[in-house]
């Protein structure tokens, strides 16, 4: 099966200032990847470029097996960029009529009330979006994105304006989008957002790929957790096997134990780790 | 080629109901019929004040009704090209420079349509938008001049109607191309200056006629062809009073038709092609833009 987006070497400078340096990404048929990095990193270049609004300065991208922003390629992807906007003078409906015909998605009325329903916008179908919160804009830019059933779909920092309630429903949305499988690389600052929905994690610095892999795989082990009477005791080297034999010591010693557990360690502690390697190295 | 047409057709309707929501339309509208109300009282009074002249001196034969309509017209004419150009500047001031930096462009860029789709679309709608108001305005101020005077119509008004709707057309491809390269507000500035360059060279243009100075007549000459809405609007308001002969000729040429030329047969050829290559030019710079 054909990979969703392939992009090989990439690099984009603007004049002396090096956005990508040679980034490799492979987005996988049906696959939901997380593209993290600090501010700056080249994240929202590298999605810029994959769906043709910036031109590489060297490198290739293909998308579906298309030169990326070829008309093909554009046909069938959708994209919510980082900043965008509608005009506020057209209702939400408006904003996604005008996508479905640029699209050329023949879903109609039913297409535009099954995406509104789907990012809970239903009851502001007639709204203009001068309106709307910053929220719902960007719950339309999403609905926005999913007009005429793209097979791949690019979200820059889809849930910046949301909250809690709004991010959970973007997390059962991509959810919902791997089940169809559709390929999504979402691009995220929110690290527990990407460990829970993605089957993977690049993670960009200084415009080069510096991790790969599962969440699982890159997150670190946290060790383990004994709780004593002068409190917990971390030993962030020991796994659970150790754990009988760290009671065991303790006791000896003359503490009281109260419990122990194993700590798992999360993405953002491996991410903090490595980009705080790249920014030391 | 069908689904390039759709696409034009659906960015042209989207750009025209932008103006029409955004009430552009309707702020043109009332300051329109405030200028041509302004324009009638002004024919009125000026046609009764030539009725009541008692006349040149004698064996001078002046035909006043053709003077003051002509001379009104013709002032006419440059507040319509003025008009058009505000409502030009206007509706693509901010067209791709302006609308990415506020993030507009880009849902509609990464949809599969043609970059130079969109700027046709956008150039289409805009041309077609101030066409149709120089249109309806300089057919208003022929119906008023007319009505007022009694029946003055003047020599080719037909040929006068088309050198602004082509003006204006210009105007609106040279806007385009601004705004490919530069900010709304940088863009909208450096479109009037432009106008008002263009204009400026009329004068000297003038001046060099007065003055018999071939080298003012160079420049304006010079500019006129580097800004063609300038050369166009002039052989437009030649047209005007092509036929006007005598003393009447020579004292209409005292007024706002002291630079009016006409420009010859190549002045529209020149024109298409001078569209050709600004358009040629905002779609290969809108093409390789980072958006």
């Amino acid at each position: 099966m054909t990979d969703a987006l392939v992009a090989s070497g990439l690099r984009k400078s603007y004049k002396s200032a090096v956005a990508l340096a040679g980034v490799d990404l492979r987005v996988g048929a049906g696959e939901l990847v997380g593209l993290l990095g600090p501010n700056g990193a080249g994240k929202s270049t590298l999605t810029k470029i994959a769906v043709g609004l910036v031109r590489p300065t060297a490198g290739h991208v293909e998308v579906l097996g298309q030169p990326c922003g070829s008309l093909a390629a554009r046909a069938q992807t959708g994209y919510l960029a980082e900043l965008f906007r509608f005009p506020g003078w057209a209702s939400a409906d408006e904003v996604l009529i005008l996508h479905q015909r640029l699209a050329r998605s023949d879903g109609g009325e039913a297409e535009r009330r099954r995406l509104l329903e789907l990012v809970e916008l239903s009851a502001a179908t007639d709204r203009r979006v001068e309106a709307m919160s910053k929220g719902m804009q960007q719950r339309l830019g999403i609905a926005q994105a999913l007009i005429g059933d793209p097979r791949i779909v690019l979200l820059d920092e889809p849930t910046s304006a949301l909250d809690p309630a709004g991010r959970r429903t973007v997390r059962e949305l991509l959810e919902g989008l791997r089940g169809r499988g559709v390929s999504v690389l979402l691009n995220s600052h929110l690290l527990s957002e990407v460990e829970l929905v993605c089957d993977r994690v690049v993670i960009v610095d200084h415009g080069r790929t510096i991790a790969e892999g599962t969440p699982a795989e890159l997150t670190v082990p946290g060790g383990v957790e004994i709780e004593t009477e002068d409190g917990p005791r971390r030993y962030p080297q020991a796994g659970r096997e150790d754990i009988p034999d760290l009671i065991a010591t303790l006791v000896a010693e003359g503490e009281r134990i109260y419990g122990a557990r194993v700590v798992s360690g999360s993405l953002e502690d491996a991410y903090l780790d490595l980009v705080g390697a790249q920014e030391q190295g | 080629m069908n689904g390039a047409l759709a696409d034009l057709r659906i960015i042209a309707g989207y750009a025209l109901r932008e103006t029409v929501r955004r009430k552009v339309l309707v702020v043109v509208g009332v300051l329109t019929v405030a200028f041509l109300a302004l324009y009638t009282f002004g024919c009125v009074q000026a046609f009764d004040e030539v009725r009541k002249f008692s006349g040149p001196a004698e064996g001078v034969q002046i035909e006043e009704e053709v003077l003051t309509g002509a001379t009104l017209l013709g002032l006419a004419m440059f507040v319509t090209l003025f008009l058009g150009t505000v409502l030009a500047v206007f509706v693509t001031l901010n067209a791709v420079r302006g609308d990415a930096e506020k993030g507009l462009l880009q849902p509609l860029v990464v949809r599969p349509v043609g970059r130079s789709t969109l700027l046709l679309a956008r150039f289409a709608a805009a041309s077609a938008l101030c066409v149709a108001y120089v249109a309806v305005v300089y057919a208003a101020e022929i119906g008023l001049t007319a009505a007022a005077s009694g029946g003055y119509v003047p020599d080719n008004p037909v040929r006068g109607g088309i050198s602004l709707a082509f003006a204006v057309v210009v105007v609106v491809a040279i806007a385009l191309l601004g705004t490919t390269l530069l900010s709304s507000t940088a863009n909208g500035i450096a479109i009037f200056m432009v106008f008002g360059a263009g204009l400026a060279s009329g004068l000297i243009g003038q001046i060099g006629e007065a003055l018999d100075s071939a080298s003012l007549d160079q420049i304006s000459s010079i500019a006129s062809w580097a800004l063609p809405f300038e050369a166009i609007y002039q052989d437009g308001l030649h047209a005007l009073t092509a036929d006007v002969r005598g003393a009447t000729g020579a004292i209409v040429q005292l007024g706002p038709f002291g630079g009016a030329q006409d420009a010859g047969p190549l002045l529209y050829p020149y024109v298409l092609a001078y569209l050709a290559v600004v358009a040629l030019l905002a779609d290969r710079i809108f093409r390789r833009a980072d958006l």
